[in-house]
């Protein structure tokens, strides 16, 4: 076809001045955006390769590049935006579905945004958190429904399985295979650091990190991949996946190109084939089926583990909660729309599920309704960007928070959402060994740490505030919430009142 | 005492340290006026082969053959360690260049000898390719000789 249809999402702006030849935007663009002409001394780029990942921007030691957003603009039209435009042209020289990857960008609510947290004034005292002990340790998994004693009169003090958690965070599953190793290390050294836990995804447990068992969950999805009974026990917890926020109802898919040897071992596939998720569980139909994998899963770990139950939020959330809570599962995990992905198609990365936000109240509302809330811990996921949001998610129910944009944030991603390429500038998602090496995971394990050491600071500052000294007694504690610019249907489902009332 | 260490397993091959290190030795303080339309003369150099890359800079050796080769007293290795060039006295002769092992000497085009004084010299302390190194693969440390 001799007429491009597409124009360049991104402009390269080069201040010449300041430009001393280095090139070293040249060596670190995987994507080959910049080039060094000798005839002329100058450095060009192929626009049309750059995804905005800004490594280039960052490691120009003299500041001259900057990233905008192309401003040619095709006509104005309200209907027909320029992206949708230009969606098409794509696929009308492809062919094929669109892949995006990481969370939801188009612009849905977000309801963290629209609920404010309430302050001791007067009547009440806050706490000062730098002189008095403030708990952010949680406990997750089944509590007792009521006290109990033995025969002789004593009390019944044996629990069901717990995860001892320092702070009210753990990082989510994201697979060996789309992240790095030495993503996986810095997520797995640094949740060790920290007192909480990390996820495998579904892509197996590298052997290197099996020593890091006790701040590991690993998972069990749809693709079974690397599960066997060393990988079960290996884990602190057993997750099973049914669905991920960012793409309810599908599967995944690893291309064969990403595995290598060192993942064909991991996920026990044949180097170089692909790894299809399927998109359901071939064995669970029902909560009955759910509850005979649960169940299996602890019979093979000896019930020493507790069993989470990971899904997507969508319509009926409520009930589905309702009855994973009576399959035997010792922690629900529900992953919001806006949740990330390594890939996934477009459409139904924008278009598919619901917000945390009201999936979240709703469930722990239906639970509490129907007496089973101490069956299960809440861990929620899909966009918690800050000690705030996890401050708003714990007053709304949860018990946890899970995060992995965030971190993936720390470890030095900028969001470019081009994942699914496989070149990550960052050393994240890739596993092409050179870009690999870019992530080093020392400073990535510090920079995790030093993250979440903040927000913890903060959570304890906003308990604090609000006289609150134990999250434990935050949970579900919606009177410290009130919405602005909600409507009433949204205060109703969220449970909470509007500022003022 | 302390010596500049390159992880090969990290080094990127960006070669931005080249460029701190001339930055640092150019007595300028904006890096576009030091370097820019310059030829660039770092103490450190980053040897490519294909995927490999690795960051060489002086090893200030316990016994350097620069110094005893060095026919006008200019290199001399100091009570601290580090192998330091008396511009005064270097009469030019690349001696050194030609003896180094690690190909660590090199030259500007007044055919002044320079090589890496740890930033000892210069006032920074850290030394910059340590400093501006993005992936921590060029680390400053104390070893036991």
């Amino acid at each position: 076809m001799a007429v491009n249809y597409m124009i360049p999402s991104f402009e390269i702006e080069r201040n010449d001045y300041r430009c001393i030849r280095c090139r070293v935007c040249e060596r670190q663009c995987a994507n080959s955006v910049h080039r060094y002409d000798p005839d002329g001394d100058v450095m060009l780029s192929d626009e049309f390769k750059c995804v905005d990942c800004q490594r280039c921007v960052c490691l120009c030691p003299t500041h001259a590049l900057k990233i905008r957003k192309n401003e040619n603009e095709l006509r104005e039209n309200a209907n027909w935006k320029q992206n949708t435009i230009l969606e098409i042209y794509k696929q009308a020289n492809t062919g094929g579905v669109l892949l995006s990857s990481m969370g939801n960008p188009e612009p849905f609510p977000v309801y963290w945004d629209k609920i404010l947290i309430n302050a001791s004034q007067v009547t009440n005292p806050s706490i000062d958190p730098l002189r008095e002990p403030m708990e952010t340790r949680v406990f997750l998994g089944k509590k007792p429904h009521d006290m109990t004693r033995d025969k002789n009169g004593k009390l019944n003090t044996e629990l069901p399985p717990q995860l001892e958690l320092e702070l009210p965070i753990m990082f989510s599953a994201m697979s060996y295979g789309s992240i790095s190793y030495n993503a996986h290390k810095s997520l797995a050294t640094a949740a060790e650091t920290l007192g909480t836990l990390y996820n495998t995804g579904e892509g197996g447990l590298h052997e290197d990190f099996y020593q890091y068992g006790k701040n590991t969950i690993v998972q069990v999805a749809s693709g079974r991949f690397g599960v066997y009974k060393d990988y079960l026990e290996a884990g602190a917890a057993i997750e099973i996946k049914m669905g991920q926020g960012a793409k309810p109802g599908i599967g995944g898919h690893l291309p064969g190109a990403k595995v290598g040897a060192d993942i064909s071992k991991t996920r026990m596939i044949p180097e170089g084939s692909d790894a299809i998720s399927p998109a359901p569980h071939h064995d669970i139909y029902s909560i009955e089926d759910l509850r005979q994998l649960v169940y299996s899963l602890k019979e093979a770990t000896g019930y020493k583990k507790p069993v989470i139950v990971k899904v997507a939020a969508v319509h009926n959330i409520a009930a589905i909660a309702s009855g994973i809570a009576r399959s035997g599962a010792d922690i629900i995990a529900i992953d919001g729309f806006r949740g990330g992905t390594g890939a996934a198609p477009t459409r139904i990365r924008d278009n598919v599920g619901i917000p945390i936000e009201l999936a979240l109240a709703s469930v722990d509302k239906r639970l509490r309704d129907e007496g089973i809330r101490q069956n299960v811990s809440l861990v929620v996921g899909g966009s918690i960007r800050s000690a705030s949001d996890v401050i708003k998610a714990v007053a709304l129910g949860a018990d946890a928070c899970y995060i992995a944009t965030s971190a993936l944030l720390a470890l030095g991603c900028h969001l470019c959402r081009t994942c699914q390429s496989g070149k990550c500038n960052w050393g994240i998602a890739t596993q092409d060994p050179e870009l690999v090496k870019r992530l080093n995971p020392e400073a990535g394990k510090e920079r995790l740490v030093n993250m979440l050491t903040a927000w913890k600071h903060e959570i304890k500052e906003m308990m604090g505030l609000m006289g609150i000294n134990s999250i434990e007694a935050l949970r579900g504690n919606r009177m410290m919430l009130r919405g602005v610019g909600l409507n009433e249907k949204e205060l109703e489902i969220l449970g909470i009142s509007h500022a003022g009332e | 005492m302390k010596r500049v260490f390159v992880h090969e397993e990290w080094c990127l091959g960006c070669h931005l340290c080249e460029y701190n290190c001339a930055f640092a030795n150019s007595g300028v303080n904006d890096m576009v006026k030091a370097l820019k339309g310059k030829p660039v003369t770092p103490r450190i150099h980053v040897e490519d082969d294909g995927k490999i890359h690795y960051a060489v800079s002086c090893r200030h050796c316990e016994n350097p053959l620069c110094t005893k080769g060095c026919i006008s007293g200019a290199l001399t290795k100091g009570d601290d360690g580090v192998v330091t060039i008396d511009h005064e006295k270097c009469v030019g002769c690349l001696s050194c260049m030609l003896l180094c092992p690690y190909g660590c000497i090199t030259t500007d085009e007044k055919d002044v000898v320079l090589k890496c004084e740890l930033c000892v010299k210069n006032g920074r302390g850290t030394p910059a390719c340590v400093e501006g190194c993005p992936n921590r693969a060029i680390v400053y440390e104390e070893v036991e000789a």
